[in-house]
């Protein structure tokens, strides 16, 4: 068995692109979930829509990258709006099945072959939206080193993609600890003790449910930045299942908790992988259990089971507070 | 071919790195065991003529465009002109052959459209879509030849509308039932125990491939083999689940959000190991495969889909009247309407969950049932059913068990109608859209409680 590429790629994993994409899902989960009490379902149409709007109008109209985030950051508020307005006088359970509704239709009016023209069908988008992005790029040659690797394309994204990480967090940080994110999170412990207080609760969940879903959609920007192309079923209902998986594993209710969730979500992910992979190739594992593309299924199974560990044994996470948040709301 | 697709969005999306994990989650679904070698191999082959096609000239990669020209029944449909326009003037007309192929060398990348001449479709033939005389193919690198279809059938323009909302009308039906069969279920088991189960669609697919292994393995006749899947569905999915993971959970005390994420680690546990014992594609059962349908009025129908109806019909009125006439039943509606006077007045609030989940679960399994009788059984069935369940329990009033039967013929209704005005693969997008705009009108459903919204 090859450790040392098993460490390459696992590193590689655990800081890379993937991890700063579920870290930006998180962290908007964060914002409606830890801090204010929304179970939105739907953050997977949020990053889609934000993949589709740098792609689409780059691609199809000509405009140009940095107007195209605009745009982007536009149509996720638009989204937050369209989701908000219905949903946020429901209870939460409701609010769970109208958001992955919403998502689901994103997702399918995305693949539809009717919008084609557009969207580019199931196939998706590709093509070099991102040039304006990767011609800043100042690095010639990617990392070469014996344990960790990244081309030069990818070295620039994971470099600015966790430097806007940083960024976000601390804003959040800062929203969280002023008086706006201690009123938000009052209204995740008793909405009518706030609206008793003369709080427009309803205007405040759809502040929350916005600045979640706008920081989602960067993570959509980085999804579809980092592959230069977009799909449509890569923004399923798993995606979302799975930035919940991140945000509880770090710890919902914690500013760093999504990156550290994303990190030991996709440490894990690729690690178990590479060693089933490397053990089914050399014949550790016999063929007859496991061929070498079920290991992909036996990752999901083991993701789904520890899911269901982490919500049974410990839901509060690894560096969360039982008593900021146990998950334990008796709808 | 479906691989093809699959590899060259494979290659494609990954830049031929696969660091893609929630993509590769989807490929893997489609992807088929039985092509798993082949797979590997072409993806070697693609890796080195991506290759080869960066170093040598375009010109050099063969690729081409083509297809297979065929009736709805797989007759070869010859003499039909096809044109070719590509970038840069690229121009081509080629004719299908006797067995119904056409291809066209291509040497450039770029975005191509095939225009079928569709006055040469023999008489009754026509495009199922006739919006769809142009097909537009991208062409994203040389080496990876790309098929196009063109879905010809019996033509749509025949029918009238009145004879195709009949006929969507009776598959409304059908649809609603089986929705309805699973709907029926959640509901029971959100109104006793608040659970809002993510996991109840895989009780379809594990019902559906319960039915598959009997049938096609065991051997067993369909009737035989459709009851004891029911049966199994419903000690298994019923009586073990609730009695091995949801009491011992509601024992502990965990909350009624954190069991909603328990069940979806569950559904995606189970999905993926449906995947890992059964593989990604859709199968039939060999029994009744290609049953012709009768010609009743206007309406198409095939006798095993009118006997699993009527068999879901009575399945759902036994159900209904055990909630309404036995003990059982009343005990628990009276668990659902207040579980603690309910335990406070002697009725063993945990037998009655048990006896919910039981039921639940054997209604579920019979809609995956009636699925995989009628349409074949794949590891996506629950998922792609469970959102339009969701959909009718949300759309009835969460908790109410007749609201989930109304809000299931809606949705079953709606989605098959709709698509008299929009594309077939926006039908669902139609349902749910329906569902957020009735939300907003009357948040607890058309026939759900107001105390129930928050």
């Amino acid at each position: 068995m090859d450790f040392l590429f098993i460490i390459q790629q696992t590193l590689g994993a655990t800081i890379g692109v993937n991890t700063i994409i579920f870290a930006l899902a998180a962290i908007g989960l964060n914002m409606h979930f830890g801090y204010t009490g929304l179970l939105n379902f739907g953050q997977a149409g949020f990053l889609a829509i934000g993949a589709y709007s740098v792609a689409v109008p780059v691609i199809s109209f000509g405009v140009p990258l940095w107007v195209a985030f605009i745009i982007g950051i536009g149509n996720s508020i638009l989204f937050a709006l369209l989701l908000g307005v219905p949903t946020l006088r429901l209870r939460a359970d409701y609010l769970a099945i109208v958001t992955i509704a919403a998502a689901e239709i994103v997702r399918q009016i995305a693949r539809s072959a009717t919008f084609n023209e557009w969207l580019g069908g199931s196939d998706g988008i590709t093509g070099k939206f991102g040039k304006d992005f990767f011609d800043l790029n100042p690095f010639k040659e990617g990392l070469e080193t014996p344990i960790l690797r990244f081309n030069a394309n990818d070295l620039w994204v994971v470099i600015t993609g966790w430097i806007l990480v940083a960024i976000i967090i601390f804003v959040m940080w800062l929203m969280v600890n002023s008086p706006w994110g201690r009123l938000m999170r009052a209204i995740r412990e008793d909405e009518d003790a706030v609206r008793s207080l003369g709080k427009n609760v309803y205007l405040y969940k759809m502040q929350s449910l916005i600045i979640g879903g706008v920081i989602g959609s960067i993570g959509g920007f980085v999804y579809a930045l980092s592959r230069q192309s977009v799909q449509p079923d890569n923004y399923g209902t798993a995606l979302t299942f799975f930035a919940y998986t991140v945000l509880i594993l770090g710890g919902a209710a914690r500013v760093f908790s999504p990156i550290v969730g994303a990190m030991i979500f996709w440490f894990l992910i690729v690690f178990i992988e590479q060693v089933l992979r490397e053990a089914v190739t050399n014949n550790v594992i016999p063929d007859w259990l496991i061929g070498v593309n079920q290991v992909g299924q036996i990752r999901f199974m083991l993701m789904g089971i520890g899911l269901m560990c982490l919500m049974i044994f410990r839901p509060q996470g690894i560096f969360g507070d039982k008593k900021e948040l146990a998950l334990d709301a008796k709808a | 071919m479906e691989w093809e697709r699959t590899l060259s969005q494979v290659l494609k999306t990954e830049g031929l790195k696969g660091s893609n994990k929630v993509a590769s989650g989807r490929i893997l679904g489609v992807r088929t065991l039985r092509f798993a070698s082949l797979l590997l191999l072409s993806l070697f082959a693609a890796t080195s003529s991506v290759a080869l096609s960066s170093s040598a000239s375009a010109a050099d990669t063969p690729t081409k465009l083509y297809g297979i020209l065929t009736d709805k029944d797989g007759g070869a449909l010859s003499g039909v002109r096809i044109s070719i326009a590509g970038p840069a003037g690229f121009a081509a007309e080629v004719t299908t052959g006797a067995d119904g192929s056409w291809e066209v060398p291509i040497t450039t990348k770029g975005t191509f459209a095939a225009t079928i001449n569709e006055g040469d479709l023999p008489e009754g033939q026509a495009l199922t879509d006739p919006t769809k005389v142009t097909i537009k193919a991208n062409v994203f690198m040389l080496g990876v030849d790309l098929r196009l279809l063109f879905p010809i059938g019996p033509g749509v323009e025949k029918a009238s509308l009145l004879v195709r909302s009949a006929q969507l009308t009776v598959d409304g039906i059908i649809l609603g039932l089986i929705i309805g069969l699973a709907a029926l279920g959640l509901n029971l088991i959100f109104g006793t125990t608040g659970l809002t189960n993510f996991a109840h669609g895989e009780i379809l697919t594990f019902a559906g491939l319960l039915t598959y292994y009997l049938s096609a393995i065991v051997k067993l006749p369909v009737l035989a083999a459709a009851p004891l899947a029911v049966i199994l569905s419903a000690f298994i999915a019923g009586y073990l689940q609730d009695r091995f993971l949801w009491k011992p959970l509601r024992k502990r005390g965990t909350g009624l959000i954190a069991m909603l994420v328990v069940s979806i680690g569950f559904a995606i546990f189970l999905r993926y190991f449906f995947l890992f014992i059964f593989g990604g594609d859709t199968r039939q059962l060999p029994q009744y495969a290609g049953q012709a349908g009768l010609e009743l009025g206007p309406v198409n129908i095939t006798p095993k889909s009118i006997l699993t109806t009527i068999f879901g019909i009575i399945f759902i009125i036994v159900a209904t009247l055990w909630l309404l006439r036995t003990r059982m039943g009343k005990a628990s509606r009276a668990v659902a309407d207040n579980p603690a006077l309910a335990s406070a007045s002697g009725i063993d609030v945990q037998k009655v969950i048990l006896a919910v989940w039981v039921l639940g679960a054997a209604l579920a399994g019979y809609a995956g049932v009636i699925v995989t009788i009628n349409q074949g059984v794949s590891f996506l069935m629950g998922q792609d059913m469970l959102l339009l369940i969701f959909a009718a329990v949300t759309l009835g009033g969460l908790g109410t068990a007749n609201g989930a039967l109304v809000g299931s013929l809606i949705i079953g209704l709606f989605v098959q109608l709709s698509t008299l005005f929009i594309p077939t693969e926006l039908k669902y997008v139609g349902a749910l859209i329906v569902l957020i705009l009735i939300l907003i009108v009357r948040p607890q459903g058309i026939l759900g409680r107001k105390e129930r919204i928050g």
